[in-house]
């Protein structure tokens, strides 16, 4: 039965391998100055970067980070310490629902409620992302908030702390590690989020830094240079691979290390 | 992380009701207290809200394809944009086969990693395995399509394909000419992309399982194996039920990926080997470029369709968690 184990993790670990490796082989050669500082030459031209799409992808990931992180983890603290009722239950049960609704089906709605009549926007891009990283965020936090002890909760109601000073310096406290690393998991699945963007951020061959016009995203760009025909495009599109992973790949790795090396133990 | 560390029962005498109440006034935390509840009562809510504005935008699109076509639209096979007759079969049987495809192949490796690093491997390695798998769910979707249309069409076509022939040939499963872009590649594709979701969440659920049932199992005089299987996997059923089904829900709409290796034509084939369209991959084409309302309407309806089986899926979910555990929740401390 050990044999059978250590094989699924071999069959696991193949393709891990053989994306990374693939990307590195064609993605690091890819990667110049160019890529990093100019923005798309026209068609048939070869040269020109990503750099716009660089940017539009980390304002998009700003906006969802700001306005989901808050509902994220406030959604969690309801569930797990207000939530065990009639009300919790739908809460949660929707939330699983919306955890599971396809990315692309978020995208349109995103597109008919902030883009029809209007722009495609980095801001529906945003808030499209925002809705898909709320749910995961929020039952991750209550799970792990709920791993904490009720003794814990107890010492503290027993010190005569308030509910809500007990919530976020005792129990959110306990469990900021596995709150951190749920966030981190959001972060991460909606960084390489193509689907809901291709109706509302668009993309953009051009640099905008502006909320409210179509903006430029790596997972758009990565997506339209791959079925593209060009030889240098589908260069760019590996390049553009290769930074979207490095970006990700770090930001999983930093968290991990504060985790591990930070002042709160894990719950 | 939470490790499997043994959690004593703790035993709390209940405090009279009165003396908990006076203590409250005492500290002064009755209207912040009121305050945060509200706060925290609004993002739950918030969610509510999100499902459903999703919910009406979706019928409120889709109201003029289900006039023009209604319960013909899921049993119809023809989608032509041109002469505006549009069913909805291909994609629906795309979505089916291509996420159970998916599922046969990630369940046994994803459950076979899990019990791996939870029970067998040594401590030390048990991070960087966890952290590898991690990783693979951190891979976006558009690079899990460009890997495939450059490197596993090519692997599939030149090796897998011809043994496959050889072998299954016979079926018709896998018959026919293998065209690359195919349901098989979309089908590998997904499976590799829901391994770590599953696999994460089982991990998650058997590392919860309490130490001493592990070694109450062995004191019985079971074998390691036995241990795992009754110990073990018994007593995580529910959550390792829950993760396939999270990940079924990823597979089904799974978009990107599957809509750079399907092929994207829309016919029902029987074969494995030959291309097929989804649901989620019609929606990516054709969206942005659909010119007239009811062909706008029709992919809205197949919006909402999707939604609705990703609602049903995961309500079947909850159901069978629920059997499952009886009525107990999980693991919580109410």
């Amino acid at each position: 039965m050990t044999g059978v184990a250590v094989l699924t993790v071999v069959l696991v670990l193949m393709p891990l391998v053989a994306i990374f490796g693939y990307l590195l082989y064609r993605g690091v050669g890819a990667i110049d100055w160019a890529f990093l500082t100019q923005t798309p030459k026209p068609v048939g031209e070869s040269g020109g970067g990503m750099a716009n799409a660089i940017v539009g992808s980390a304002l998009m990931l700003g906006i969802a980070s700001v306005v989901g992180v808050p509902f994220g983890v406030g959604a969690g603290i309801y569930l797990a310490e207000f939530g065990r009722n009639r009300l919790g239950s739908a809460v949660r049960f929707t939330s699983d629902v919306l955890n599971g609704v396809p990315s692309i089906v978020i995208g349109i709605v995103a597109f008919a409620i902030l883009v029809m009549g209007r722009h495609f926007s980095a801001l529906a891009g945003g808030l499209a992302l925002a809705i898909m990283m709320v749910p995961t965020i929020a039952r991750t936090t209550e799970e792990m908030l709920l791993l904490v002890p009720q003794a814990l909760r107890e010492a503290a109601y027993g010190l005569g702390i308030p509910r809500w000073r007990t919530t976020l310096s005792i129990t959110l406290r306990t469990a900021t590690s596995g709150v951190i690393t749920g966030i981190m998991l959001a972060f991460a699945r909606v960084a390489g989020e193509t689907a809901p963007l291709l109706f509302t951020a668009l993309g953009n061959q051009f640099w905008s830094l502006h909320y409210d016009q179509p903006t430029a995203a790596l997972p758009l760009q990565i997506y339209v240079y791959a079925l593209s025909p060009y030889d240098d495009w589908h260069r760019q599109a590996w390049a553009g691979a290769l930074v979207l992973i490095i970006l990700i790949v770090s930001a999983v790795a930093a968290v991990r290390y504060v985790v591990r090396h930070g002042s709160f133990g894990a719950a | 992380m939470p490790g499997p560390q043994p959690v004593e029962e703790t035993k709390v005498t209940a405090v009279p009701v009165q003396a908990a109440g006076l203590l409250k006034h005492a500290s002064g935390g009755e209207v912040p207290d009121r305050i945060f509840k509200s706060a925290m009562t609004l993002c739950g809510l918030a969610i509510l809200g999100v499902l459903v504005l999703i919910v009406y935008e979706l019928i409120a699109g889709s109201r003029l394809s289900w006039h023009a076509f209604g319960f013909k639209f899921f049993a119809a096979s023809d989608w032509d944009p041109v002469n505006e007759q549009f069913g909805a079969l291909p994609f629906i049987y795309g979505t089916l086969v291509s996420s159970c495809l998916s599922l046969i192949i990630a369940v046994p490796l994803a459950v076979g990693v899990a019990v791996f690093t939870t029970e067998m491997c040594p401590k030390a390695l048990r991070g960087p395995l966890s952290f590898f798998v991690e990783l693979l769910a951190a891979i976006p979707s558009v690079i899990y399509g460009l890997w495939a249309i450059f490197v596993l069409i090519p692997i599939l076509s030149r090796f897998v394909q011809p043994v496959l022939t050889k072998t299954l040939g016979w079926t018709p499963l896998f018959s026919g000419p293998f065209f690359g872009y195919s349901m098989l590649a979309a089908g590998i594709i997904l499976a590799i992309m829901i391994v770590p979701i599953i696999s994460s969440i089982t991990r998650e659920v058997l590392m919860v399982v309490p130490q001493h049932q592990r070694e109450g199992v062995l004191a019985l005089g079971a074998t390691r194996w036995e241990m795992i299987r009754v110990g073990v996997l018994r007593n995580a059923r529910a959550g390792i039920v829950g993760g396939i089904i999270l990940g079924l829900g990823r597979a089904l709409g799974e978009t990107m990926a599957v809509t750079m290796v399907i092929g994207n034509r829309p016919e029902i084939a029987k074969s494995l080997f030959a291309p097929g369209y989804t649901m989620a991959s019609v929606l990516a084409n054709e969206f942005s470029e659909a010119t007239g309302n009811v062909y706008v309407s029709a992919l809205v309806e197949i919006g909402l369709a999707l939604f609705v089986v990703t609602i049903v899926v995961n309500a079947l979910a909850q159901l069978l968690v629920w059997t499952v555990t009886r009525g107990q929740p999980a693991r919580g401390h109410a």
